[in-house]
């Protein structure tokens, strides 16, 4: 457990000492999503009816965005062969390198997504639900976008086909993320949606790590 | 399991792949000769859907094969990532393309049928969606065992991905079906038909035996030029 924290504390001080890294992953995210009303007009009926399915969707992106280097610093500068000689299991290093990325990336985009659903018409209730499916989401998000990272570790075209790999398997977080926005108008239980987001989440955290470090082991032969 | 330990010897494999070929291949011709007389000659007629039910025939043993395929596929990749069994790897690398091809059959004669059907190309059916995933999916083992310059480290990467793609395909289908019910409910896509009349049941029973056998030929010609292939990379590091 020292190691995992040793690890986390690492990854969140280099990101400290150069936030300029997470601030652009951010940038991308609030203009990706500005160029929707940009595109599709100001109609407020339409706006607010396609918020929360246009947030998830550029959220999702900008956390793809920010995974390609998750592992690849460390596989340069050879850290990565240390954390596989480590004498504690590779799987809780892979948790730690998500579990930062998750503190630098997904917990600001749950922050920023109800902001940016006000310019949007989002009433109220479902600002504070865009931001706990974040909340809830997004770990999954950093869990298969790190295995996807973990896999394509030194392959040619990495960010892309990180991209083609994350993608079709962040399918059903974004399916019960999105569709859990729509149920303060449907009138349908939003916790049930949340839950099964959390469900996704556990599932993620439970299967990931050994997937991840598998690839890992076999990126550090 | 002995039997599939015996094979996984790529000469081996190469010596009995090349003695039950040609039997294989004559019988993929000769049983979809029979197949296609009785799917577009000997079968009736649908009395809704007229001549276009034919599609059929081509449509759902894709549609059957592309998942098998994934399957398969998992297989081969859980046994290179714990025995490591040198021939699974090139196994998967023929086995990918071919069941990607399958479902690309599944989803554009589906388009075809719809198109007369329903009076549309596409409609984002849970069903249609699901297949479309497992082709990204498909797509994505391609390109990720074909993206290293150490063809090894791409066939052990795409084998993980290939064993958590397949524990998520039962997820990713859950999904889409509530994702599907929730924003169309009552859809105009009936795909489940009311039990299927023999006379139409029995051309699409031996149809799907042609295609399993069309499968297997074009896997096992791949795999041994996937062994080739291999040979060549080796005696040109070697030389």
């Amino acid at each position: 457990m020292s190691g995992f924290l040793a690890l986390l504390s690492r990854d969140l001080r280099l990101v400290w000492r150069r936030p300029g890294d997470v601030a652009v992953v951010l940038a991308f995210f609030i203009v990706a999503t500005v160029l929707f009303p940009l595109g599709i007009g100001p109609a407020a009926n339409i706006l607010a009816r396609i918020a929360a399915g246009v947030l998830w969707c550029t959220a999702l992106f900008a956390s793809m965005l920010s995974l390609d280097r998750l592992f690849a610093a460390d596989y340069e500068d050879g850290s990565l062969d240390l954390l596989l000689l480590a004498p504690w299991p590779l799987e809780l290093a892979a948790l730690a390198k998500c579990a930062a990325h998750w503190i630098v990336t997904g917990l600001p985009l749950a922050v920023l997504a109800p902001l940016l659903g006000v310019t949007f018409g989002l009433p109220p209730g479902a600002l504070v639900a865009l931001a706990a499916t974040l909340l809830v989401g997004t770990p999954t998000l950093s869990l298969i976008g790190g295995l996807a990272a973990a896999l394509t570790l030194g392959a040619r075209r990495g960010g892309a086909l990180l991209a083609l790999l994350a993608l079709p398997l962040c399918v059903p977080t974004l399916i019960f993320g999105a569709s859990a926005i729509e149920t303060l108008m449907t009138g349908e239980d939003l916790l049930a949606h949340i839950a099964i987001l959390a469900a996704l989440a556990l599932v993620a955290l439970a299967t990931t790590p050994w997937a991840m470090a598998a690839a890992l082991r076999q990126a550090g032969e | 399991m002995a039997d599939l330990h015996f094979l996984a010897n790529p000469a081996r494999f190469r010596r009995f792949s090349q003695r039950v070929l040609p039997g294989l291949t004559l019988a993929t011709v000769l049983s979809f000769a029979v197949g296609l007389y009785l799917a577009l000659l000997q079968s009736p007629p649908d009395y809704q859907q007229g001549e276009t039910v034919r599609i059929m025939f081509v449509h759902v043993p894709s549609a059957w094969l592309s998942m098998a395929g994934y399957a398969l596929l998992a297989v081969l990749g859980a046994s290179l990532l714990v025995w490591r069994h040198p021939l699974a790897a090139l196994m998967a690398r023929a086995t990918a393309p071919v069941g990607a091809c399958f479902a690309l059959v599944c989803l554009l004669t589906g388009s075809l049928w719809g198109r007369p059907m329903w009076g549309t190309y596409w409609v984002w059916d849970a069903r249609l969606t699901s297949m479309l995933l497992l082709f990204f999916l498909y797509l994505g083992h391609i390109a990720l065992s074909r993206a290293y310059d150490d063809p090894d480290r791409g066939d052990r990467a795409a084998a993980i991905l290939a064993l958590v793609g397949v524990i998520n395909l039962p997820i990713i289908k859950f999904s889409v079906d509530w994702w599907n019910t929730l924003h169309q409910p009552a859809s105009i896509t009936r795909l489940d038909a009311p039990a299927i009349h023999p006379a139409i049941l029995m051309p699409l029973l031996w149809m799907a035996g042609s295609f399993l056998l069309l499968f297997i030929v074009l896997v096992l010609v791949r795999t041994e030029t996937e062994i080739d292939r291999r040979r060549l990379e080796i005696a040109d590091q070697s030389a």
